[in-house]
């Protein structure tokens, strides 16, 4: 009795408390949701179809979980070996990411039992979001498949665990076409509504903005990531000097990285604006808004980037990404809702259970993560399985 | 009445006005190719429309829908556009008429039926298709309710049931394929209407005879037959004597499918697909080259080129 106190009260730290409400309001919006339909949760109408779910939990979702894909594919096709060890954490936050996606997906379509339609017949070969359906399909399994050794190690199926790692280079492949296409493709949804999309946010460009603000937002991500772990999981990372230097050192070139991919990000939002002579529209409200995010969430952190590395400031690199993070969830959102409603008679708000939803889906994406970095090889390797 | 009504159709492919002015006749070819020769469209001259909502109570009845809040012959309140829902999948806005004080422009909405409809190139499950009649249908049985065609209509048109919890459906008007198919009927709407203000028939047909009422310049029309080339033609054409801008008909359209604004995107996937893991495995063996010091390989042509003492340079 006393012993089971003692549990409880271990257990009840703030974070589970916090994660634990959360989670109960969760549990009713779910019931709502499902029990009474869209109509009863969500402020959407046929005017604004789309809304946080879309824009949030599904668009941003997948831009922010691009971490695992950029960096299995810098570790195992360009080989740079030396960012080997956080190939495991932006497996596994992609792999997370994208299953609370697919959650994300759920709440939002009408009849969610029918989201496996597009894979099994149904097809509409010229729609985008075929195309997406199948890629996010895919790449779920593949991220399962590349984040399955960790959890073999841990279960110690060391047979299965190599059959596993054989597939490594193959998953890297796939995992990188897989997203090229679905991240570049979910911009590409929006090529279909010039007359909705603000015209500074519509461009023919609009899927390479997406795929090209995607690593930069993955990278970002990976920096912000190793970040809270190395914060929060202090007993899963080794402290000496020598260590420690090394994670900094990986932060620096990751910022180096993402510097460079918010350069080209940058050049390739003004060459939008430049092909379509747009240049009228940025003296307008809307275009106020629009400079907000291409300069206070694209320039500035690349500028910051390119400083922090130039400097060896870690400080500076971490609050890049943070605003690169921002970034990309402000131009998800302009893209799906508030740059695509701009011309609504009435502008979608999001109601609070939507906004609770969203914020449950990834609080269990975060206790997931912290259940399994606590417990299998992320953070630092199985004692079994050295890295070389 | 329903006998002779079929073979009218079956004939001229044109009912009232239309058939008398024109005649039996071959069909020219529409704007874009995709229109079948026999689909079927309606014109809707505006400069007649009176008003009275009938084609709305028509529409509701025809469609088993439930009863609106407002009754039909409600008035519509001015200069505001309404929206086809789930108990009309027509309606009637009225707008002033901005060169003649006090009288006003009443314009019924429905779905266009286009040629190529933007619905049908959004839906992930292939729940759209365009019968070769011309109407634009739905098949709920499919559909996942994305709302994806709901987002992408460039008029505005498809209505989601929000409110349904297991069973919600995109609803809009199927141009009483039914009616017109198994009964030879036109659709209910245009059978409503008692002022004659929308014609049935073959859409080519209703654009010559749109061009013929255009080119009277008593008659005072806009000189635009409104769907003939919007998102690449639609079945449903509307002709004005007031500007359409001022009506609330969508005027930043394309003039063109608009399947085609993603074609580009679409054939680039099998593109990526065959050429990717090509691409990202010579890179894999270039680094893995690089990586083990591995002299590159002299090329062939300087190889030979040191043999014959640098010879080659001369020719």
């Amino acid at each position: 009795m006393v012993a089971n106190v003692g549990r409880l009260r271990r257990h009840l730290t703030p974070f589970n408390i916090i994660a634990g409400l959360i989670l109960a309001v969760g549990l009713v919006l779910t019931v709502l949701r499902f029990g009474f339909g869209l109509g009863a949760v969500t402020n959407l109408d046929d005017a604004n179809p789309w809304g946080l779910w879309i824009g949030f939990d599904i668009l941003c979702g997948v831009a922010l979980a691009a971490g695992g894909f950029t960096i299995a594919t810098t570790v195992h096709i360009f080989r740079v070996k030396r960012f080997e060890a956080i190939v495991r954490p932006a497996v596994l936050t992609g792999f997370l990411g994208y299953l609370f996606v697919t959650v994300g997906l759920l709440f939002d379509l009408g009849r969610p039992w029918r989201v496996v339609n597009p894979i099994i017949g149904h097809v509409g070969p010229s729609s985008v979001m075929f195309e997406v359906g199948w890629c996010v399909f895919l790449y779920l399994l593949v991220l399962f498949l590349e984040f399955s050794p960790a959890a073999l190690e841990w279960l110690g199926w060391k047979r299965v665990r190599g059959w596993a790692v054989k597939l490594t280079i193959v998953l890297s492949v796939a995992g990188m076409v897989l997203s090229t296409l679905h991240q570049s493709s979910l911009g590409s949804l929006f090529l279909l509504t010039p007359g909705r999309l603000h015209p500074l946010w519509y461009s023919p460009y609009v899927p390479v903005f997406f795929f090209v603000s995607a690593i930069a937002a993955g990278l970002a991500m990976v920096i912000f990531e190793g970040w809270l772990t190395h914060r929060f999981f202090p007993d899963k990372i080794a402290h000496d000097a020598a260590s420690r230097a090394h994670f900094d050192s990986l932060t620096l070139g990751l910022g180096k990285a993402a510097a460079v991919v918010l350069f080209a990000y940058f050049g390739v939002k003004v060459l939008g604006v430049a092909g379509d002579n747009h240049w009228a529209l940025l003296a307008s409200p809307w275009g106020m808004w629009f400079l907000v995010e291409l300069i206070g969430f694209v320039a500035l952190p690349c500028a910051l980037f390119t400083w922090g590395y130039r400097n060896q400031s870690v400080k500076a690199v971490r609050i890049a990404a943070v605003l690169t993070v921002l970034g990309i969830v402000l131009n998800r959102l302009n893209v799906s809702v508030i740059a695509f409603g701009w011309s609504a008679a009435d502008p979608y708000v999001p109601s609070w259970m939507e906004i609770g939803t969203s914020i449950a889906i990834v609080t269990t994406g975060v206790v997931i993560f912290r259940w399994i970095v606590q417990r299998m090889p992320i953070l630092t390797p199985h004692p079994d399985y050295p890295r070389h | 009445m329903t006998i002779s009504r079929r073979s009218l159709l079956k004939g001229a492919g044109l009912t009232g006005g239309a058939s008398l002015l024109l005649g039996p006749s071959r069909v020219a070819s529409a704007f874009t190719a995709p229109a079948a020769p026999d689909a079927y469209g309606v014109l809707v001259d505006l400069s007649v429309c009176e008003g009275c909502h009938a084609c709305e109570e028509a529409c509701n009845e025809q469609n088993g829908l439930p009863k609106p809040e407002a009754p039909f012959d409600a008035e519509a309140p001015l200069g505001v556009k309404r929206r086809p829902g789930g108990s009309t999948f027509t309606v009637v806005s009225t707008y002033p008429d901005p060169a003649h004080r006090g009288e006003v422009v009443n314009v019924k909405t429905q779905c266009m039926h286009c040629l190529e409809p933007t619905c049908a190139s959004a839906c992930p499950v292939g729940a759209f298709t365009r019968t070769p009649e011309g109407a634009v249908v739905y098949d709920e049985t499919i559909c996942m309710g994305c709302r994806y065609c709901v987002a992408a209509c460039p008029f505005g048109v498809p209505h989601y049931e929000f409110e349904s919890a297991f069973s919600p459906r995109v609803q809009k008007c199927v141009l009483c394929l039914s009616r017109i198919r198994e009964d030879g009927l036109v659709p209910a709407c245009v059978d409503a209407c008692p002022a004659e203000a929308t014609t049935f028939g073959k859409r080519a047909d209703l654009i010559k005879l749109a061009r013929r009422k255009l080119l009277d310049p008593d008659e005072g029309y806009v000189d635009h037959i409104y769907g003939e080339r919007e998102a690449g033609g639609t079945s449903w054409l509307y002709i004005s004597k007031v500007p359409f801008e001022a009506l609330g008909f969508p005027m930043n359209l394309e003039m063109q499918p608009y399947i085609n604004l993603t074609k580009g995107a679409v054939k680039a996937v099998p593109l990526v697909l065959v050429l990717g893991p090509a691409f990202l495995m010579g890179m894999n063996a270039l680094a893995k080259r690089i990586e083990e010091g591995e002299p590159a390989p002299v090329p062939v042509a300087a190889h030979h080129d040191a043999k014959n003492g640098g010879s080659g340079h001369g020719r």
